[in-house]
């Protein structure tokens, strides 16, 4: 009973993680980026959920709106820091990405201030009782929106023209240039959409775990990269089952092992990918064409 | 060549001359600033910027606010006192800068402070050697106090509140078995939790979880849930105010039924996070809605002078200076070990109880109050003594 109360919880952490973890892979896998200022968005559009709820903003206008300006702030970081740097050599915009963290980190503590925020209540607390398991319903509404999220998206690519053109892109740049899609905004669109989806995952955070504050990205942000390397970076099925899988792993170690250990275990699981199957979970090795 | 070492020579002169000038300046101003000065000088340091801004800004504004009524009623027999503070950015060397500074520039006869015990550790070596007094209203951590016969302290340790609230764990909320949930990156909460444990033991009852988290922790539902397992009858957290906040939320999401209790680390915790402490105990230095009168009259005259409320490092900071004043007062003098033998003799009844002092220089049998949050606010139960 105790071990399906853990993988309940390990779920909601898992959903945050996976969500997040797409906006990673769907930008490495169209432009080859490890996007390391995504924690970062998602700290901001958890600061823009703040304001909202704070300004008394119904629950349905905190998340629109801060995924919303998520979005644009995406598009604006990839216009500003990324697009410049296009054909310059990868480590380039590796470290701009770096770069980028560090500034929106900091600009969020100028404006914000160091003091973590509490954020107001949105979602009322009221466990549910199944048989002799209590779950909390904020676990049920995380786990629920991100599965709805994670089910739209998919959908998104596979039947939409623009997510077919994101898939072209992401196969072959020129390529699919040559074919007439507009690689420019297919790259912004791109961005867009992982940073709201970066910003969901900052709400569920921030109303799961109270709090919202400038270096609140830093964690999160770099265990959605581990979950995304985990299930094979660049594919999207792959974010989300290796982010239920880092959840469970970290919720697990914390309740059988020791919370110390839980960040440990999770990096090591990046050090055993790298060198086992780099590839990730569901990558496929594809042999370099001379 | 010959100008060049003129000017140089010339310089090397003056500079000697100006050294000497000032060292026979401050020779002095020591001598006048005995019995003859006009007004007593009293240093205090603190973290007044910074991410624990809030712990020194309180503490020195209430030292300030003890330290104009005593000037208002006349001062140290006529004598009026200056209060010097200094913003240590709780950063340990900034601290001893701090202090010299107090001593050879400033030539303050007595400290109150440091507020943090990482700053208040810093110098303590330096207040021994110059024979310093210093009281320090606030530093909790045991070694402050530890063969430093000039330093004292005018609230209790870890171990005495962490003692006072397992006994009343035991005693008044009936608690057969508890959980403890610490911090593992904080000595703070690593010693109080092992006190908690300690009395529970001691009285043959059973911790059925001894749960650390690390600093950085947010989702404590795994542990959490293990103490839903266990099902025991009392969770103590003993950590600062807005970890608490975080995991008592946890602790209504999942439902828990617990009685939870906790330390003076959760002073403002009901700020944030009324909803979710309503129902729970703390021990605390003072409580806000005690209707004694010296403690109302603190509370509203910092009110009138500041404009927000005070917390329990605010009452101590007011109590140190009042301590220190009378101790100063009772030494007839302003010589260092006049007035430390007089603050090792003083009893005085302030705001956070009767502030007396053992042959350590700590405060021994004191006042701890027991306080439940009802409502979004304090409700002092009662006031205990712990041997």
């Amino acid at each position: 009973m105790l071990l399906i109360q853990q993988l309940i919880n390990g779920l909601q952490v898992g959903s945050i993680y996976a969500v997040i973890a797409l906006g990673y892979t769907m930008v490495y896998g169209i432009i080859k980026l490890i996007n390391f200022a995504h924690g970062e968005v998602m700290m901001m559009g958890a600061y823009f959920a703040f304001l909202a709820a704070v300004a008394g903003m119904p629950i349905w206008a905190v998340f629109l709106i801060s995924m919303v300006l998520s979005a644009i702030l995406g598009m604006v970081i990839e216009r500003v820091a990324y697009k410049p740097l296009r054909s310059a050599p990868r480590i380039s915009s590796l470290i701009t990405a770096i770069a980028m963290s560090l500034f929106l980190q900091n600009l969020a503590l100028f404006i914000f201030k160091a003091d973590p925020k509490v954020m107001p209540t949105i979602i009322k607390n009221n466990p549910v009782t199944i048989g002799s398991l209590q779950i909390s319903n904020i676990t049920i509404i995380t786990f629920l929106v991100s599965v709805v999220f994670m089910v739209i998206l998919t959908i998104f690519i596979s039947k939409t023209k623009s997510g077919k053109a994101m898939r072209a892109v992401s196969q072959d740049t020129e390529a699919a240039m040559l074919m007439g899609i507009n690689v420019n905004s297919t790259i912004s669109l791109t961005f867009a959409i992982g940073s709201a989806l970066a910003a969901l995952g900052g709400i569920l955070y921030a109303i799961a775990y109270t709090q919202v504050m400038p270096t609140m990205g830093l964690l999160p942000g770099l265990k959605a990269f581990v979950a995304a390397v985990l299930g094979g970076i660049g594919i999207i099925p792959g974010a989300m089952i290796g982010g239920f899988i880092l959840g469970f792993i970290e919720t697990l170690t914390k309740a059988y092992i020791s919370s110390r250990w839980a960040d440990a275990i999770v990096f090591g699981i990046l050090i055993v990918v790298l060198s086992v199957k780099p590839t990730g979970i569901l990558g496929k090795n594809i042999r370099e064409k001379v | 060549m010959k100008k060049r070492k003129l000017i140089s020579s010339v310089l090397a002169i003056l500079l000697v001359a100006s050294i000497l000038m000032f060292a026979g300046c401050s020779n002095g101003e020591k001598e006048t600033s005995g019995d003859d000065s006009e007004v007593i000088k009293i240093g205090t340091f603190g973290p007044l910027t910074g991410p624990v801004a809030a712990y020194g800004s309180v503490m020195v504004n209430s030292a300030k606010l003890a330290i104009d009524e005593i000037n208002e009623n006349g001062g140290i027999d006529g004598k009026q006192i200056q209060l010097i503070d200094y913003d240590t950015k709780a950063d340990a060397s900034e601290a001893v800068n701090i202090y010299n500074k107090l001593r050879d520039q400033d030539e303050v006869v007595a400290i109150i402070g440091g507020t943090i015990s990482g700053e208040t550790l810093a110098v303590k070596e330096l207040a021994i050697a110059d024979g310093m007094p210093m009281l320090t209203p606030t530093a909790t951590h045991l070694d402050v106090t530890l063969d430093a016969p000039s330093i004292f302290r005018a609230c209790y340790t870890d171990p005495y509140q962490g003692a006072a609230i397992a006994k009343y764990s035991i005693e008044n909320l009936d608690g057969k078995s508890a959980a403890i949930l610490y911090n593992t990156d904080d000595s703070y909460s690593v010693g109080l939790a092992e006190t908690y444990k300690e009395s529970f033991e001691e009285a043959g009852l059973e911790i059925t979880n001894f749960e650390g988290y690390t600093a950085n922790e947010v989702d404590y539902s795994a542990i959490l849930s293990n103490v839903k397992d266990k099902n025991p009858d009392i969770i103590f957290l003993p950590d600062y105010y807005d970890t608490v906040g975080k995991i008592a939320t946890a602790i209504r999401n999942m439902g828990l039924e617990q009685i939870v209790v906790g330390v003076d680390g959760w002073d403002s915790v009901e700020i944030n996070y009324a909803e979710q402490v309503e129902g729970y105990y703390f021990v605390n230095h003072f409580a806000k809605t005690d209707k004694a009168d010296i403690v109302q009259n603190f509370i509203s005259a910092y009110k009138t002078k500041y404009n927000t409320d005070p917390n329990a490092l605010g009452a101590l900071g007011y109590d140190a200076a009042y301590v220190l004043v009378e101790a100063i007062k009772a030494a007839g003098s302003t010589d260092s070990e006049a007035i430390v033998a007089a603050l090792s003799k003083i009893e005085y009844s302030g705001v956070t109880g009767t502030i007396r002092f053992d042959d350590q220089g700590d405060v021994t049998q004191k006042d701890i109050a027991i306080i439940k949050i009802v409502d979004g606010d304090h409700e002092l139960l009662e006031k205990i003594v712990v041997e």
